[in-house]
């Protein structure tokens, strides 16, 4: 029987202040980044922004700049390119759309056949968003999340009780905000596959969470003579090798999928990297300190 | 406690059976099934998503207020035949929604309010403004949508497409899903055309139609429409025809002073062909007019021979030659240096009949078929890496039971591809995503359990006991922790579009089936195991 983790007995709930500290951070990061996307000011993907995505793959290697040097000289502005040079690819990016759509890429895949003739192409993917779906598809996800942190507070709440709802909720908006927070500050593009991956995250932090939880509800009904905070202990303690174990098996998964994965889920397979990682922590150092935190009466007491 | 275990066990096989049964038009071996097989069986499997076979989707806006323009349009001209023909005069003039009339009499109110009920009165007084009702204008709007829907349909389908998805969406969107088209632009071009085909005659008789240079350079249009604004008569309109030069390719446009009313339009067509210029062996398109149309086609040449009239497709001039004499039988054609694709194309627009109302384009996403591909192999291989360091992870940490775990997670696998397959469901890169991330999660159960197991046997239970016992306080805990992806999954089902949908689908699916495999087959194992003979340790 191998046990790395074997009858642990680590005082988390005492480490709070330190773990608070560094949710604060991250939690800031992610509310400043919610205010610049808001306000217009973050790396928004062309789904959310608007605007037109083409991707090229090129039969030989293509240098970044030419085919920028191209792409100005046909009067295209504000793009942005990004290589694939392994396989030959490109992507160009253009956010601003005040032209009937469709008129971009049309105009970028002519200056391509006209300034780089010897290089054939083909177009891998075209994606042209007009500004009100991008409008409705950020609506969407906004709600989409809102939902989603409301329907997890009442299942916990239901379930257990309703300041255990509150602890759980926070730990896993905590999650989705430190997340959304590194992509920001990377300058990673927030578009829908990140909200995606966001949900996701949401989804498995609070499986964390919800065991974590049971544990407690159980020992609370067990151990009558300790105190809340060290059942808490005790029982993070007992789940710790679960939790582990478990985020080690979906990080090794997410792993697979960031290196093999190929490149529509890049970004995606990172988040949940950072999601698995940041949910454990949150499990573990957030959701149970909130609780207690809270204070009142004992919880699950018998009566 | 035997019997309990074989209907365990049976229920596991026939699902087993099952799925392998669903799955199967998903791999190779269909191929060499027999025909019976083929036809009686499921044979449809999981179906590919546009994003992992390539292809169109579009989301069209349908301009209901031009509808609502066009019509409102119609009532006006067809007021001034009712004034004419009831010898009132009145001065009709059209500026967008409203129909402005003067002078402001009883009697044209009252044939105003006869025939028009629809009307709705903006201003009385010294002139009177109408405009359509909203409750008209709504079901006007709603109409044109219906039928931009079906003329959409009707072009595609003449076009060629295996499975295209066409739906309405919304007020006034229309959603086309084309799978595997390999050239998007036309297809974009085919559907988006509004294709209102008109034929007018060429006012040179007015003064000031001499006065327009007879060819100008592309660009310049505006600014020579702002220069005769205010000179051309208010029945005219000067519109462009597109000529280039067969030697040098030279692009010019040459301005044309029409009349505004149409001589007859491209609803009165019963037929459009292709065919092809002997002089130049150049496509063109033949029109037939249906008896309708040629009756006036003949009536409109006859009383103007020796005057020129001008062919036009959504404003913009084809042709225009004169008219040498009258001409019955009711055809006619276009010219205009197309390629036989665009020829091809301009015949099935025609002939599927005009959109009610110009259309925008508000998204379009295309995938090409050799990303679709990449895709796919790069999924795969991400699946089967992922699976195999979970399961390498699970024997090294829990050994036995870890196999344990890892058949579980193979069922689990199964299942998941046959529940999808069974379902038709549609797979997509995220959906991809999603069966990838269930493996990972898919072991948490059994993770539990065995923890649990764990906890037991250190207390001292012997193993059979471990065993319930550990099962049975997972049980909850098991459950909640479904439930909550759950929740997540459901969300994302209801807002996301395609891609995300075929996420949450295989998400929720991959934990579903998990419940079962976790608590029916990892126990049933178990039990095997234990009533074969008392087990003196457990591996765990």
């Amino acid at each position: 029987m191998i046990e790395l983790i074997k009858n642990t007995n680590i005082n988390f709930l005492g480490k709070r202040n330190i773990a608070f500290v560094v949710s604060g951070i991250l939690s800031v990061i992610g509310i400043i980044a919610v205010i610049q996307i808001a306000t217009g000011h973050a790396n928004l993907g062309i789904d959310f922004a608007g605007g037109t995505a083409i991707q090229f793959k090129f039969e030989k290697p293509v240098a970044l700049h030419d085919i920028r040097l191209a792409l100005e000289a046909g009067g295209l502005k504000d793009f942005d390119l990004q290589d694939l040079p392994s396989e030959n690819k490109i992507l160009i990016r253009v956010k601003k759309i005040d032209h009937k759509l469709g008129q971009v890429s049309e105009t970028i895949t002519s200056v391509l056949s006209q300034k780089v003739p010897d290089n054939k192409y083909v177009v891998d993917s075209i994606t042209e968003i007009g500004p009100k779906v991008g409008g409705r598809l950020r609506a969407d996800a906004a709600r989409a999340v809102a939902v989603a942190v409301i329907g997890i507070l009442i299942y916990v709440a239901f379930r257990f009780q309703f300041k255990f709802g509150v602890g759980a909720t926070i730990a896993t908006f905590h999650d989705v905000l430190a997340v959304l927070g590194l992509f920001f500050i990377m300058g990673r593009e927030i578009n829908l596959i990140l909200v995606t991956a966001l949900l996701t995250i949401a989804g498995y932090s609070l499986t964390d969470t919800v065991v974590v939880f049971d544990r407690i509800r159980e020992n609370l009904k067990l151990k009558q003579k300790e105190s809340v905070e060290a059942v808490m202990n005790t029982s993070i303690n007992e789940v710790l090798s679960r939790t582990i174990i478990t985020s080690t098996t979906v990080l090794l998964t997410s792993i697979a999928l960031f290196f093999f994965g190929g490149e529509v889920l890049h970004d995606f397979s990172l988040a949940m990297i950072m999601g698995v990682v940041i949910g454990t922590f949150s499990s573990i150092f957030v959701a149970s300190p909130i609780v207690l935190i809270w204070g009142g009466k004992r919880p699950f007491a018998k009566k | 406690m035997k019997k309990k275990i074989l209907w365990k066990l049976i229920l596991i096989g026939l699902t087993l059976i099952l799925a392998i049964i669903f799955f199967l038009p998903n791999t190779p071996v269909f191929k060499y099934m027999p025909e019976w097989w083929k036809t009686n069986m499921p044979n449809k499997g999981i179906v590919l998503g546009l994003d992992l076979q390539g292809g169109l989707h579009l989301v069209f806006e349908v301009e209901g207020d031009k509808a609502v323009e066009i019509t409102t349009d119609r009532y006006a001209s067809r007021l001034r035949e009712l004034f004419a023909k009831k010898n009132l005069t009145a001065n009709v003039t059209v500026s967008g929604l409203t129909i402005t009339i003067t002078p402001s009499t009883t009697d044209i109110i009252k044939v105003v309010e006869d025939n028009y009920p629809t009307l709705a009165t903006v201003e009385t007084g010294t002139r009177l403004v109408y405009k359509i009702s909203d409750k008209e204008a709504g079901r006007i709007k709603d109409t044109s949508a219906d039928q931009a829907l079906e003329t959409i349909r009707n072009r595609i389908d003449q076009f060629g497409v295996s499975e295209p998805t066409i739906h309405r969406q919304g007020e006034n969107e229309i959603v086309v899903q084309l799978p595997g088209v390999k050239d998007p632009k036309r297809a974009i071009d085919l559907i988006g055309k509004t294709a209102q085909l008109e034929f007018k005659l060429v006012a040179d008789d007015v003064k000031v139609a001499s006065e327009i240079p007879q060819t100008i350079a592309p660009g310049e249009e505006e600014l020579l429409l702002s220069q005769f604004a205010g000179k051309i008569p208010e029945d005219t309109e000067i519109l462009f025809e597109k000529k280039v030069n067969r030697e040098t390719g030279a692009v010019r446009k040459l301005p044309i002073l029409l009349k505004k009313q149409a001589a007859l339009t491209g609803d009165l067509l019963s037929d459009a062909k292709v065919s092809i210029d002997t002089r130049f062996s150049e496509p063109y398109v033949s029109l037939s007019f249906n008896t309708a149309g040629a009756n006036l086609f003949e009536e409109v040449t006859a009383a103007n021979v020796k005057k020129r009239l001008a062919i036009i497709l959504d404003n913009t001039v084809y042709s225009a030659p004169v008219i040498q004499e009258r001409i019955a039988g009711g055809n006619a054609q276009i010219t205009g240096n197309f390629t036989m694709e665009e020829a091809k194309d301009l015949s099935i627009v025609l002939k599927a009949g005009a959109l009610p109302a110009p259309m925008k384009m508000l998204q379009n996403v295309t995938v090409g078929p050799s990303l679709g591909r990449d895709s796919i192999e790069a999924g795969k291989r991400a699946g089967i890496i992922g699976t195999i360091a979970v399961v390498i992870f699970m024997i090294f940490y829990y050994r036995f039971s870890g196999i344990i775990a890892d058949f579980a997670l193979l069922l689990n696998i199964i299942l998941l591809l046959g529940a999808m397959a069974s379902l038709n469901a549609t797979l997509t890169m995220p959906g991809i995503a999603g069966i990838i991330l269930a493996i990972g999660m898919a072991v948490d159960s059994n993770v539990l359990m065995f923890e649990r197991m764990r906890d037991e046997l250190r207390a001292g239970k012997t193993p059979r006991a471990a065993v319930d016992s550990g099962y049975d306080k997972a049980f909850w805990t098991i459950f909640d922790s479904h439930v909550t992806t759950l929740i997540t999954a459901a969300v994302l089902f209801q807002f996301g579009t395609g891609p995300i949908k075929g996420f949450a689908v295989t998400l929720s699916l991959g934990v579903s089936i998990n419940l079962f495999t976790a608590l029916i087959g990892t126990k049933s194992i178990f039990d095997i195991i234990n009533t074969k003979r008392e087990l003196k340790n457990l591996s765990i």
